[in-house]
């Protein structure tokens, strides 16, 4: 009786979830500039219009740009940092994880401005690399957080053993502690490159001229001629990235079996 | 677990220090550098030389200031209440009675991925003078004109937050509902513990960490939210965010807008340690 309760429960949260995002495909094929109902017919025109739209492209150029590098650069940082701490007793090491997590509770207004009065003292001009900078303080966090998890779980015998059997400090990384710490990086590179793809109000602040795409998306937002377009584009970046999340747990499941038979 | 000392204790600092060198760069500097300008007043385009307090006067002496921090708060709060009310059962339910575990899973966190001015935008559409809530009430006729409370307003903000933010609940809960002992709750049971009681006395504490760490996940971004109010607030449901931007835009009163951040900063801080103690202490006291 209770479960029951539950359950249906379970589903109105689901429709709760649901229903907004769901708005986006709906009007996105909607025959009409008018974002409202009854629905007027069915056309694809606002996805052809997406792909001659050359700002919009450039600004996704950006977008991926700024996540692959981000998503690189916050987890190797986040890997050493997360071996620094696992691996050696360092004194003021949790003082350094407070630190370097302390972006999580810094609100991101406040981080995107900091930066630009940064810039602004040094002459140095609004950038992508500046995006970059901002980004990596939200991501480092979080790569810290997954890799440290992971690292947790490791055994460290088998990087002794490798080290006892003649390898070099490079080789015991790389046959050894990357195959086993693989899911980890592909979870903190998706989860990072996702942070970062979506992040707009750092970039609002340090892109300058080089929108990134949530840049450009909140500005066509201001017209409504241009809105189902937008919606078109929403549509499209929800399925790319379920696309990618089941890409990425096809890939860990992968990660955690070739190494094992591979040794 | 053999652990490095001495020689090798050089090599862990090594692997540490390029992370730390980048949040060195990239957050001390920075807000260290917003401290100073906080400091300073505007002087046309340029700062003057002197040291002075009167933007931190200005943001607490100022009524419309005080009453906009105070709004901030409270909206944040209500999103953060509203959301680990509304994730808490959801997240029971799939740690203990869901069959497919990583199906629901998957299926409650695929809403996410999609981009975030998008997703606020989507209420906008769904809540607006013509949206879907709107037309779809007019053309079953039960109402002539459209709704116009339903916008522009901090109830729109809360529900729209409340949404943008259900993962950062639903996982943190999930994840402490799911660490629990089972043979604790049999325990319970075989003592005579009713569901109820033991729900109260052994689940819900035993998740505590779970809802501390999904309200301070959501409390501390959603109080320095700029799109939401944006979007969806209007003049009354506008939030510091908003006030923090315009200074640095269209007002271009930096000092200002520098004093408002780290006030905004320190509350947030201040309300989120608040929040964490008394909750600790009123778990330990439980149990």
């Amino acid at each position: 009786m209770k479960n029951r309760a539950l359950t249906l429960y379970a589903f109105a949260y689901l429709a709760f979830l649901y229903v907004p995002v769901l708005v986006l495909p709906v009007f996105s094929f909607n025959n009409s500039e008018f974002i409202a109902f009854p629905l007027s017919g069915f056309t694809t025109r606002w996805y052809a219009n997406l792909a001659g739209d050359s700002a919009m492209l450039h600004a996704l150029g950006n977008s991926l740009k700024v996540g692959l590098v981000t998503s690189l650069l916050a987890t190797m940082l986040g890997l050493s940092a997360a071996k620094a701490v696992t691996h050696y007793r360092l004194k003021g090491a949790g003082a350094a994880l407070g630190f370097i997590s302390l972006p999580l509770f810094v609100p991101d207004i406040v981080l995107g401005i900091s930066l630009l009065l940064l810039l602004g003292a040094g002459g140095l001009p609004l950038s992508l690399a500046a995006v970059v900078l901002g980004h990596l303080l939200v991501c480092v966090p979080f790569a810290l957080t997954v890799l440290v998890a992971r690292f947790e779980g490791f055994d460290r015998n088998l990087e002794e053993a490798s080290a006892d059997l003649g390898e070099n400090d490079w080789m015991t990384f790389r046959r050894v502690t990357f195959p086993l710490m693989l899911p980890g990086i592909v979870a903190s590179l998706l989860l990072t490159f996702i942070t970062s793809f979506d992040e707009f109000l750092i970039a609002y602040f340090l892109s300058g001229t080089e929108a990134t795409l949530p840049v450009y998306i909140w500005g066509q937002l201001r017209f409504p001629a241009r809105l189902p377009m937008v919606l078109a584009l929403g549509a499209l970046i929800l399925t790319v990235s379920v696309a990618l999340v089941m890409v990425a747990e096809y890939v860990r499941n992968l990660g955690v079996k070739k190494p094992m038979v591979g040794a | 677990m053999a652990v490095d000392r001495g020689r090798n204790l050089g090599k862990g600092y090594g692997l540490l220090a390029p992370t730390l060198v980048v949040m060195a760069m990239g957050l001390a500097a920075p807000l260290l550098l917003m401290l100073v300008t906080s400091l300073k007043s505007q002087n046309g385009i340029s700062l003057t030389q002197d040291w002075t307090l009167a933007q931190y006067g200005a943001v607490l002496g100022r009524a419309s200031y005080r009453s906009l921090f105070l709004r901030s708060v409270l909206i944040s709060g209500a999103v953060t209440i509203l959301t680990v009310a509304l994730a808490y059962p959801i997240a029971y339910f799939v740690a203990f009675h869901a069959r497919h575990k990583f199906v629901w899973l998957v299926a409650l966190t695929i809403p996410f991925w999609t981009s975030y001015l998008l997703r606020v935008f989507a209420w906008k559409i769904i809540l607006g003078f013509n949206g879907v809530i709107n037309s779809a009430l007019e053309r079953l006729h039960l109402i002539n004109q459209p709704l116009e409370f339903l916008l522009y307003n901090p109830f729109a903000v809360v529900v729209t937050l409340a949404h943008a933010w259900a993962a950062f609940a639903i996982l943190p809960i999930y994840v402490s509902l799911e660490k629990i002992d089972r043979s604790l709750l049999e325990a319970a049971g075989d003592l005579g513990d009713s569901r109820l009681r033991r729900f109260l006395r052994v689940t819900l504490p035993l998740s505590m960490p779970g809802v501390i760490g999904a309200a301070i996940l959501i409390f501390v971004p959603t109080t320095g939210d700029y799109v939401t109010p944006q979007l969806v607030g209007g003049a009354k449901g506008i939030m510091i965010a908003n006030l923090i931007e315009t200074q640095f835009n269209a007002v271009g009163n930096w000092p200002l807008g520098a004093a408002l951040s780290l006030v905004s900063m320190a509350m947030v801080g201040a309300i989120a340690l608040l929040f964490v103690a008394s909750a600790r202490a009123a778990t330990k006291a439980a149990r």
